[in-house]
């Protein structure tokens, strides 16, 4: 049990905990405008990693007929992220359009049960259209490992956490700077006065459905990049996990959702090492394969004991910085 | 051709008859006001006119356009401007986002614009910052800018209230009891502030108010709203000796003479 084992599962958890920030933040945006959670939002994940795929092998094919190696890796792989994020964005402004916008001013549960009936719909139409089969992502950068004191970090992983905090800090910006950002926080607070500054709420709900599915999106196509195997219910478990994240949070908190992804990737990899340690220390016999109990079940300690999540405010769920 | 004209407006709550048949006629450059016991319907008039609640007979005319069937944003970018009588603000922004907020539709600088941080975004934005720190200084509330309005004294979020529904340029300006809950000393001052805002913008404004004095010292027009039907109208004397205004208000422990 060295310093270097733990350094490594550190950066692993830097890793799995920019997936679920990515994806928690579209959880807790949509929750503090519409006071509604986008059931659906997990498998809008699961579509854009597909989108990025169809992407990437589109730009592949592309630069492959034109002969020579036109275009580098590093390069296919951000226009694959931002062509995949903008189609996504779609996507999510059609889940607000047919599952959300007329159901708003219905009771709260048939809300939710809509968002859970877009995710299964998106599941069961990829099983019809593709198959169903796993698919691998390609990989469109070479995988170099560079040994830091003993640490193995390689290039994509460097990287995907880079691209996520980077994500991270213009969703930040954007939020705290532009006209946009200024009527999501309005809306959350007062969505009746939106209308009377002549702002259409139904764009402003639009266009944070988008800007959530287009951070799916990104964390879809990085975790292809890591994990190259897609399925199309990929994204069940980890949308759960992030809206965890996004709960632990506290709702509607920005910054909240991203420290409580990385938390939760933390305590999900940094309990296997535990195991182990209290395993050697006290002779014990546990197995790591109850890392997600345990995982969990330190996450429901601590909404026990703050309920509104680290980030909350008892009594608001608004968009916060 | 009046600046904002309804014309047979009526609305029903379920069975009931909540405003019945109104009209009013409002020039530019004039003040009107809108009395009445509690639940005579004056909010529901205001709701009626901004398209929050859609009238079931009737037209609202802006400009001579009937704007019933628009959406509310949209009617609001046509010209009319309103407070509320809860004052709906934005607890946990500043002053300086509230004002901002009312130039959205100013701004023309798009979604990528925004993420890219385009040279266009800060130009608009920093223009939008200067102008709304005009609004603010009008209302006296500059100094407040970058607090969050939930610290200010009740007084200066009217204000605020007031500054974020004129830095929308509108041509009407609908105010839903701006003086409730205020001390006489914040009566008069909000008196005059409702009078700078009238001057500097030429602005027509409808009012309801429960004090009297508010209304004689504004409007040049009253009406008496009962039971959604307007009782009464005429010059603020003519109403408030008004026999039948009177007895309206018996028991009604609002009115403050």
């Amino acid at each position: 049990m060295t310093f270097n084992f733990l350094m490594q599962n550190f950066i692993n958890a830097l890793q799995w905990g920019s997936f679920y920030a990515l994806i928690a933040l579209g959880y807790s945006m949509v929750y503090s405008i519409l006071m509604l959670f986008n059931f659906a939002h997990g498998d809008i994940f699961m579509v854009g990693a597909y989108i990025g795929l169809g992407v990437a092998t589109a730009l592949l094919a592309l630069v492959g007929t034109s002969g020579a190696a036109l275009l580098p890796g590093w390069l296919i792989l951000v226009l694959t992220i931002l062509i995949s994020m903008f189609l996504t964005a779609f996507v999510g402004i059609i889940v607000e359009r047919v599952a959300y916008r007329p159901l708003r001013d219905a009771p709260r549960a048939s809300a939710a049960i809509t968002g859970l009936m877009i995710g299964i719909i998106l599941e069961t139409s990829n099983i019809l259209f593709l198959g169903g089969s796993r698919l691998k992502f390609p990989q469109l950068i070479e995988s170099v490992t560079y040994n830091i004191g003993g640490v193995y970090v390689t290039n994509k992983k460097i990287m995907i956490v880079l691209v996520s905090l980077g994500l991270m800090l213009a969703l930040h910006q954007f939020v705290r700077r532009t006209k946009y950002g200024m009527a999501m926080r309005a809306m959350a607070y007062d969505y009746l006065v939106i209308p009377l500054m002549g702002v259409s709420m139904n764009r402003i709900a639009a266009m944070t459905f988008a800007i959530g599915s287009a951070l799916a999106a990104a964390a879809g196509i990085l975790f292809g990049l890591a994990y190259p195997v897609l399925d199309p219910y990929m994204g069940v478990s980890f949308g759960w996990k992030a809206f965890v994240a996004a709960i632990l949070g506290g709702r509607g908190s920005i910054m909240g959702a991203c420290i409580a992804g990385f938390m939760l990737g933390f305590i999900e990899i940094m309990t296997v090492p535990a195991i182990q340690i209290l395993n050697r220390l006290f002779a014990l016999n546990i197995g790591s394969n109850l890392r997600d109990l345990i995982a969990y079940s330190i996450v429901l300690l601590i909404l026990i004991f703050r309920p509104h999540g680290l980030f909350g405010e008892a009594y608001s769920a608004k968009l916060r910085l | 051709m009046p600046l904002l004209e309804v014309i047979g407006m009526s609305h029903y709550f379920g069975g009931l008859r909540a405003v019945s048949n109104y009209n009013l006629s409002l020039e530019s450059g004039q003040i009107a006001g809108l009395i009445g016991p509690n639940g005579a319907g004056k909010t529901t008039i205001f709701n009626l006119i901004t398209g929050i609640y859609q009238p079931a007979e009737g037209e609202v005319r802006l400009n001579g356009t009937n704007v019933v069937g628009k959406r509310t944003n949209q009617i609001a970018a046509l010209g009319i401007g309103r407070t509320f009588q809860e004052m709906r603000l934005w607890r946990h922004m500043t002053v300086l986002e509230h004002v901002k907020m009312a130039r959205y539709s100013k701004l023309s600088y798009g979604l990528f614009g925004a993420f890219l941080d385009s040279p266009q975004r800060r130009k608009e934005e920093k223009k939008s910052t200067e102008l709304a720190m005009e609004y603010m200084e009008l209302f006296g509330v500059d100094q407040y800018a970058d607090q969050l309005v939930v610290n200010l004294p009740y007084g200066a979020q009217r204000r605020v209230e007031m500054a974020r529904a004129l830095a929308m340029e509108p041509k009407v300006l609908l105010l839903d009891e701006p003086t409730v809950g205020m001390t006489p000393e914040e009566m008069v001052d909000m008196i005059m502030v409702v009078r700078k805002a009238h001057e500097r913008f030429n602005l027509a404004i409808f009012l309801i108010e429960h004090r009297l004095r508010v209304v004689s010292e504004l409007c040049q027009n009253v009406q008496t709203l009962v039971f959604g039907e307007v009782l009464v109208e005429g010059t603020p004397n003519e109403v408030q000796n008004h026999p039948k205004v009177i007895e309206a208000y018996i028991g009604d422990q609002e009115i403050d003479f």
